[in-house]
């Protein structure tokens, strides 16, 4: 017993010849169908070429425009060739011209010698498929499809709406159960005769003729009717992109292909010399029987609809500029912003540094120039420290750097005397944690050395900026980890809320803090905001300081408060 | 409006027609499937060699060129070539907006259901699997997918150390000299009229234009596309019309198929270029490109930075993010 080839050809005539010698020769008989499209001369070339073969035959030439009738016809008509004529044939195998064998011929004949009763056919159910096209699945069935989806698409689409506001529904004929499944399949004798031999078939082809794309429909509902021992897989490698169509295979997919131990491929690229040259020549490695698996292939092409569909989260580049709110991740990794703390310890960045083992910058949006940590002037991926340039674009800043360091987590500071244009980016971003002690800003104020009147006016400035980033973070679309402070609840206790956020930068260190940060010193700083209000600045990001005294909780340990557990 | 800008720029095309002057014109040879190169230039000899070469290596299959009164040899050496059809042309490079005008009318002659890429003679167009595919898997690939153009952003390619260190042979690979690029530090906008993205950065951005970004030159480029006669590029190759074919990015957070173009531009060859190109006045805004570039020159600058990427090949350009396999696998 053998199996015989039918193979559906509409370009690369010359491949499919090369295929249906390889075939052929190993005494499996092929019927080959060409599209009526495809040109005369080109046709008879294909003919010529393997007229010295006894058992290859050519069948009638339908016109095979995808998703149309012409396909089962052509396919109708050449297993009916087939069957006929070569009665040594117990296997029928529906390919492409662009169908490549991967093992021995002997080998798929002992596979199938093993399975004489068995039918290679996908077959689901409407109800079980999720890849259909244009969403239509069991409306396949039930709707009428007089416009080409390819040409008229628009007429296409209306139609199908217009059909389902007016409700309307053919009928399926009694005994029909519609089911779907890959074009690709190996029948039996028995089946396939079953199929075409059916006293009702002219009933069931004039209603299948309407049906939308019958090559996926046709033989996978009939089957179920006459097959006992259904194995609902194609045989042919063969998988489809997001959109649909097949994924093609190059040269360079040569080891994956051989390790896969799938019979067939579909599709190769006509030009993959490589592929065709090994696995046409008759030394393929004799493997072991054993069973296609395709697992590798499919991760492989699963990867690519999901970087087509997906893509990489935090990247924005020439072929992804997705929507606000379709990014699937602002930003390619968790960052860390701190507003107010280097404005209240002495030295936070270092000491922040070493708690954390991350990267820890000064103000990355200051007003002079960005700030990167080390007070590097480029920094990853060859980001200038130009304001200029970063406030030409704030958000490709932004994007850029979390993207460029990936891997390490990025912390900066930030504070109202930055550039504020992203707050609201930030705040919708789930990789950003936001920890900010309000009024720290008046600090450096407090210690500086400038009138009075042009520290009151900064204040209320800075003050005004801090209150609006505040209400942002208090938004209800916040994606943010955010964490506020008063200046005041921040002094009274300092260690715990440190600990907290370094626990969530760095989780697995789980070290208890030992060394804080040095508090800057804010003896009389109660008086200087007394001073504020007294000139009509009313401070109130701070919280309560007392006017008189250090402190609220008047330990003032100033110096390093070592902690004790 | 955009169909009016359109038509306008198509007859603009068929006006500036008349300024160019077959040299060799062997259109005659281009077959049906054939990929196209169409490209301007102005006294690039001793690039030339190597540019013909790694697109025959790709796969194109003929080349037509459009010589801007080059003095060096360049027009007699390719009209010399068996697969190059040759066109001159003394008019105003500036007044043919940048050579697009010719260009349109060639493509729109010639390139007509062909696969077209326009590049520039210091352009290398590099795509997913370049190394081991030829250009025409890609644009059957494409064929397949109903793509109809395909994005390739400019990459500014620099040597370490001052340009003129390492002289540029004729025929050599300029990035044996020109081996390093800026990885991460692109800006990208949305233009609304035109739908397509504006990428801005690179050395040139951070070395000449830290004050003013804005000025800093376009990287966006769509340099491959099925061109259909009634297509045009209406500013160098960074937009076409009809602005469907400028939705080479996805919106919706995945990623299209897209490409790189290495730019050899900062070799031994540039600060005469630069000079020469000031003098001609012929470059986009005035040459204001062309003078920062002077001034800074002046400085003997070196584009190379501790954090400069070193070229290896189009895996590494795909998972630094500046292009993207799609779904093509």
């Amino acid at each position: 017993m053998t199996v015989g080839f039918i193979m559906l050809c509409h370009t690369a005539l010359d491949r499919a010849a090369q295929v249906a010698r390889h075939w052929a020769g190993h005494d499996c008989p092929v019927v080959i169908h060409v599209d009526k499209r495809v040109k005369r001369k080109a046709y008879d070339g294909l003919v010529q070429a393997l007229a010295d073969l006894p058992n290859v035959s050519f069948s009638g030439r339908h016109a095979c425009e995808w998703g149309t009738w012409g396909i089962v016809a052509a396919t109708q008509e050449a297993a009916t060739i087939m069957l006929r004529q070569f009665p040594q044939v117990r296997h029928v195998y529906l390919s492409s011209g662009s169908c490549l064998p991967l093992r021995p011929v002997a080998e798929l004949i002992r596979y199938l010698d093993e399975r004489p009763r068995t039918d290679f056919i996908e077959s689901v159910t409407t109800e079980d498929v999720g890849w259909t096209i244009g969403g239509l699945d069991v409306e396949r069935f039930t709707l009428r499809f007089p416009f080409s989806w390819r040409k008229q698409r628009r007429l296409f689409d209306s139609y199908v709406r217009l059909q389902r506001r007016l409700g309307f529904k053919r009928r399926i004929p009694a005994g029909i159960v519609p089911h779907l499944g890959s074009q690709w399949w190996c029948l039996t004798r028995q089946t396939l005769s079953a199929i075409l031999d059916n006293p009702e078939r002219n009933e069931i082809d004039s209603y299948f003729r309407r049906v939308w794309i019958p090559d996926e429909s046709y033989f996978q509902t009939l089957v179920r009717q006459v097959s006992a021992n259904v194995e609902s897989r194609s045989l042919p490698l063969s998988k489809f992109d997001f959109q649909g169509k097949p994924h093609i295979f190059y040269d360079d997919h040569l080891q994956i292909l051989r390790r896969s131990d799938c019979f067939v491929a579909r599709k190769i690229w006509p030009h993959a010399d490589r592929l065709y040259a090994t696995f046409l020549s008759d030394d393929t490695g004799n493997q072991a029987a054993a069973e296609p698996n395709p697992g590798k292939i499919d991760r492989l092409f699963a990867r690519a609809v999901e970087r087509r569909t997906k893509g990489r989260a935090g990247l924005y580049m020439q072929s992804r500029h997705p929507n606000e709110n379709w990014e699937n991740g602002r930003t390619a990794a968790p960052y860390s912003v701190f507003e107010g703390f280097s404005d209240l310890f002495e030295n936070f960045e270092t000491w922040l540094g070493k708690a954390t083992g991350t990267r820890v910058h000064g103000h990355l949006f200051a007003p002079d120039r960005v700030h990167f940590a080390g007070g590097d002037t480029v920094y990853n991926g060859a980001m200038s420290d130009s304001a200029a340039m970063r406030d030409y674009n704030p958000k490709s800043f932004l994007t850029n750097l979390i993207w460029n360091t990936r891997g390490e987590r990025q912390c900066f500071q930030f504070g109202p005397a930055d550039n504020q244009d992203l707050i609201w980016f930030m705040a919708g971003d789930s990789n950003a944690q936001i920890s900010v002690i309000s009024g720290a800003w008046a600090i450096p104020l407090f210690h500086s050395n400038r009138n009075f009147g042009e520290i009151r006016r900064e204040a209320a400035q800075l003050q005004k900026i801090e209150a609006e980033f505040l209400n942002v973070l208090r938004a209800s679309w916040v994606k943010a980890r955010v964490r506020t402070w008063t200046l005041a609840e921040f002094v009274e206790n300092p260690m715990e809320p440190l600990q907290t956020i370094v626990d969530e930068i760095s989780p697995r260190s789980l070290r208890r803090l030992t060394e804080a940060p040095r508090l800057a010193d804010l003896t009389g700083f109660g008086q200087f905001l007394q001073n504020l209000r007294n000139q009509g600045m009313q401070p109130v990001l701070m919280g309560d300081f007392p006017a008189t005294g250090g402190l609220p909780n008047t330990t003032s340990r100033r110096g390093r408060p070592y902690l004790v557990k | 409006m955009l169909r009016l800008a359109r038509k306008r720029w198509l007859i603009r095309a068929f006006r500036k027609r008349r300024e160019l002057r077959p040299v060799s014109d062997r259109t005659g040879q281009i077959g049906a499937d054939d990929i196209l190169v169409f490209s301007t230039l102005r006294n690039e000899r001793v690039r030339l060699p190597f540019f013909l070469n790694y697109y025959r290596e790709l796969g194109v299959n003929h080349f037509l060129m459009v010589d801007n009164d080059s003095d060096d040899g360049g027009r007699e050496y390719l009209a010399s070539q068996p697969d190059v059809s040759l066109w001159t042309t003394a008019a105003s490079y500036k007044r043919s907006r940048f050579g697009v005008d010719w260009l349109n009318w060639l493509q729109r002659k010639y390139g007509h259901e062909h696969w077209c890429l326009v590049v520039d003679p210091d352009e290398f167009f590099v795509y997913p699997f370049c190394d081991t595919r030829p250009l025409r898997a890609l644009t059957d690939w494409l064929d397949a997918s109903s793509i109809k153009s395909f994005s390739a952003m400019l990459l500014d390619m620099y040597p370490k150390g001052p340009f003129d260190s390492q002289p540029y042979r004729e025929g050599q690979d300029p990035f044996e000299i020109a081996q390093w690029f800026d990885s991460g530090n692109y800006t990208i906008e949305r233009n609304r009229k035109f739908g397509n993205l504006w990428i801005q950065g690179g050395p040139r951005a951070r070395m000449f234009f830290g004050d003013l970004p804005e000025r800093a030159p376009a990287l966006n480029k769509i340099p491959l596309v099925k061109w259909h006669r009634s297509y045009a590029y209406a500013s160098s190759t960074h937009m076409l019309l009809p602005r469907g074919l400028n939705q080479v990015y996805d919106e919706w957070g995945g990623e299209k198929a897209s490409g790189v173009l290495l730019h050899a531009k900062f070799l031994d060859t540039f600060a005469r270029k630069a000079e020469e190109e000031m003098e001609r006045k012929q470059h986009y805004a005035n040459s204001h490109e062309y003078r920062a570039y002077r001034l800074a020159m002046a400085k003997e600058p070196d584009l190379w930075c501790k954090w400069s990427e070193k070229y290896i090949n189009w895996r590494q350009l795909e998972i630094l993010g500046l292009m993207s396999k799609g779904n093509w696998a």
